[in-house]
C-alpha cells in the first residue's frame, strides 16, 4: 500500500476518510472469478441432478452447457491462480492466525472484541483462499480427465473413475465454501461487499475487522510495512 | 424414437416418475449369440452398417480377423477375433460379435444427467436419443462393455440399437437378418434363455466343451445380449468379455450417497446461515475510539 492510497481526515476525527482495500486489479480479478465460477455452479448443478437439469435451459441449453462449462473453467483457474500469484504473501498462515483460529466459536457469535487482531485477510479468510486454490487444482486435474473422456484408453478408464468422483466431490466443497464466502461478504459483515467493488473501506472498518492490516496501512509506529 | 413413450420403463437424467410406466404389454426381447457357430463371416457388421446407413469404415489390419480394434461411433457391430491357445497345444479361433448388450440395469442411463438422452423399453431395448444428448460423454463411464462411442463433430454418442426401429414394427434386428450360420437368434428373454442353455448342455455332453455356458451376467441384472461361450470359466478370452462386469463403483457412489450428501449439505448450508443471521446479525464496524494508539498518517 502507498501512502497516497490513504486519505487525510482531520485531526479531530479518527473515523472520518477511507482506505483503499482492493486495487482496481484486483477487484476485476475477482469479478472475473467470481461470474466464471456462477457460470460453472449453474451448469454443474445442472449435471448433479435431474430436478436442478432445468439451469441447462437458462445458459442455452445442455449441449451448450456441456460445451463451456470446461472453458468457463479454464477461466476461473486462470483467475484463482492470478490471485495466487496476487495474494501468496499476505495468505500466509502465522501463529496469530492459529489463535484466531481457536477463538472461532467467538467469530461465529459475533463476539470480535475476542479475537486476536488480524492481518489484512483474517484466518477464516486465508483458509478460504487455500481451500479453493487446492479445489480448484483438484477440479482442473479431475475437469481434462472428463472434458476429454471419449480420448481416454479403455485400458485406462480408472482416471474416468477417479475423475467423476473427485470432480463431484470437490465441486461440493468448494459449493459449501462459495455459499460461506457470498453470505459472509455480502450480508454479514457490512461493508465488505462495496470494498470488492469500488475498493474502499471506511478507517473504522479497518480498524474493526482488521486491525493489524490498519495499523500498517496507516502507519502506526513499529507496525511491519 | 419409434417406440410409445409409454411403452418406456426407464428415462436418464429425468426429474419424478417415468410417464405410462406399466401400461402397456411388457416382454422383454433378447439376442442370442452363440459363439461355438460363429464362422466370423462379418455379414452382421454389413447388415448392421446398412440398416443404420452408415457408410463402411477404415478397417485396420493387425494380423488377425478383426476389422478394427473396438466399435466406433459409426460402427456398432464388430466381431471380436482371439487365437487362443489351450493347454493341450490345439488352437481355437474364437470369435464373438461385439455390441451393446441392453443390460438390465443399464450403467449408461444410470450415469446420464440429460433428461431423455437415454431411455430404457419395456421390452428392454436401451436406446440413446441423440437429440437429447449433450455430449458430456458420462455415458462412456458408466457402462462397462466399452460401447457407447463419441462422435466430435457432432458432439452426440451413438451406439447399438438393438434395431429398435425394426422390432418396435415386428422385424427382427438386421444383424440377426443377416447371419449364415444361425448363430445368431432372437425372441424373447425366457426363449432365447433356454434355447441358450440347451446350446450349452448339448456342448458339454456331447462336444466335450466341459465349461460352456451361457453369458447372462447378473451384475448387471443381465442382459438383453446372451452369449453362449465354450469356456463359460473365462469370458475374458472372447475379445476381453468383463467376466463380472457391474456398474463402476465411483457412478453407484456418485450417483447415490454422494449425491444425498450433497443435496443435504448445500440445503442444509444456506438454511444454517439463514438461521445464523436471524441469531446474530449483520458483524457492525465500530467507531475508533479516541485514545487508540494507532497513529494517523
Amino acid at each position: 500500500m502507498t501512502t497516497n492510497a490513504v486519505s487525510r481526515p482531520s485531526a479531530e476525527d479518527q473515523n472520518a476518510g477511507t482506505i483503499v482495500r482492493y486495487t482496481f486489479g484486483e477487484r476485476v480479478n475477482h469479478w472475473i472469478g467470481a461470474i466464471s465460477y456462477i457460470y460453472l455452479l449453474v451448469t454443474g448443478l445442472a449435471f448433479w441432478s435431474p430436478y436442478l437439469y432445468w439451469l441447462a435451459a437458462v445458459v442455452g441449453g445442455g449441449p451448450a452447457a456441456r460445451f463451456w462449462h470446461p472453458w468457463f473453467g479454464l477461466i476461473f483457474t486462470a483467475s484463482v491462480f492470478w490471485m495466487f500469484k496476487e495474494w501468496y504473501g499476505d495468505m500466509k498462515i502465522d501463529e496469530a492466525d492459529r489463535a484466531w483460529g481457536r477463538a472461532i466459536p467467538d467469530y461465529i457469535r459475533n463476539e470480535d472484541d475476542n479475537l486476536p487482531p488480524a492481518g489484512r485477510f483474517n484466518y477464516g479468510q486465508k483458509l478460504f483462499f487455500w481451500l479453493i486454490f487446492y479445489g480448484v487444482i483438484f477440479l482442473l486435474l479431475s475437469g481434462v480427465g472428463l472434458w476429454f473422456t471419449e480420448d481416454l484408453p479403455w485400458n485406462l478408464r480408472f482416471v474416468r473413475y477417479a475423475a467423476i468422483l473427485i470432480h463431484a466431490s470437490v465441486a461440493l466443497a468448494t459449493i459449501g465454501l462459495f455459499l460461506i464466502h457470498v453470505y459472509m461478504s455480502t450480508i454479514l459483515e457490512e461493508g465488505s461487499f462495496g470494498s470488492m467493488v469500488h475498493g474502499y473501506v471506511t478507517r473504522a472498518w479497518a480498524w474493526t475487522f482488521h486491525r493489524t492490516w490498519f495499523y500498517q496501512v496507516t502507519g502506526r509506529p513499529g507496525a511491519k510495512q | 424414437m419409434s417406440q410409445a413413450a409409454t411403452e418406456l420403463i426407464r428415462i436418464s437424467g429425468h426429474a419424478g416418475v417415468v410417464p405410462g410406466k406399466g401400461l402397456n404389454r411388457e416382454f422383454q426381447v433378447c439376442k442370442l449369440v452363440d459363439t461355438t457357430t460363429c464362422i466370423g463371416c462379418k455379414a452382421c457388421e454389413v447388415a448392421c452398417l446398412e440398416w443404420n446407413g452408415y457408410t463402411f469404415s477404415q478397417t485396420t489390419f493387425d494380423n488377425t480377423y478383426q476389422t478394427m480394434p473396438e466399435t466406433a461411433w459409426n460402427y456398432w457391430n464388430l466381431i471380436k477375433f482371439n487365437e487362443h491357445e489351450r493347454a493341450d497345444g490345439t488352437m481355437m479361433l474364437l470369435m464373438r460379435k461385439d455390441q451393446c448388450m441392453h443390460c438390465a440395469d443399464p450403467g449408461c442411463l444410470a450415469a446420464c444427467p440429460a433428461d431423455g438422452a437415454i431411455v430404457q423399453y419395456a421390452n428392454g431395448i436401451v436406446d440413446f436419443q441423440e437429440a437429447n444428448c449433450i455430449g458430456c460423454g458420462y455415458c462412456m463411464t458408466g457402462c462397462p462393455f466399452n460401447i457407447p462411442k463419441f462422435d466430435p463433430p457432432s458432439r452426440k454418442v451413438f451406439k447399438c440399437t438393438l434395431c429398435n426401429d425394426r422390432v418396435s414394427v415386428g422385424l427382427e434386428p438386421a444383424c440377426i437378418k443377416a447371419c449364415p450360420t444361425g448363430c445368431l437368434h432372437f425372441g424373447t428373454k425366457s426363449e432365447m434363455k433356454e434355447l441358450a442353455e440347451t446350446r450349452a448342455a448339448q456342448l458339454r455332453n456331447n462336444s466335450g466343451f466341459q465349461d460352456a455356458g451361457v453369458y447372462d451376467p447378473d451384475g448387471v441384472g443381465g442382459t438383453h445380449v446372451i452369449y453362449v461361450l465354450h469356456d463359460a470359466k473365462n469370458p475374458e478370452l472372447y475379445g476381453g468379455l468383463p467376466k463380472n462386469p457391474r456398474i463402476p463403483w465411483s457412478v453407484r457412489v456418485w450417483k447415490a450417497p454422494l449425491k444425498w450428501l450433497g443435496n443435504v449439505a448445500m440445503v442444509g448450508g444456506i438454511v444454517g446461515m439463514a438461521l445464523h443471521y436471524m441469531r446474530f446479525g449483520p458483524k457492525k464496524e465500530e467507531p475508533i475510539p479516541p485514545n487508540d494508539d494507532g497513529r494517523r498518517v
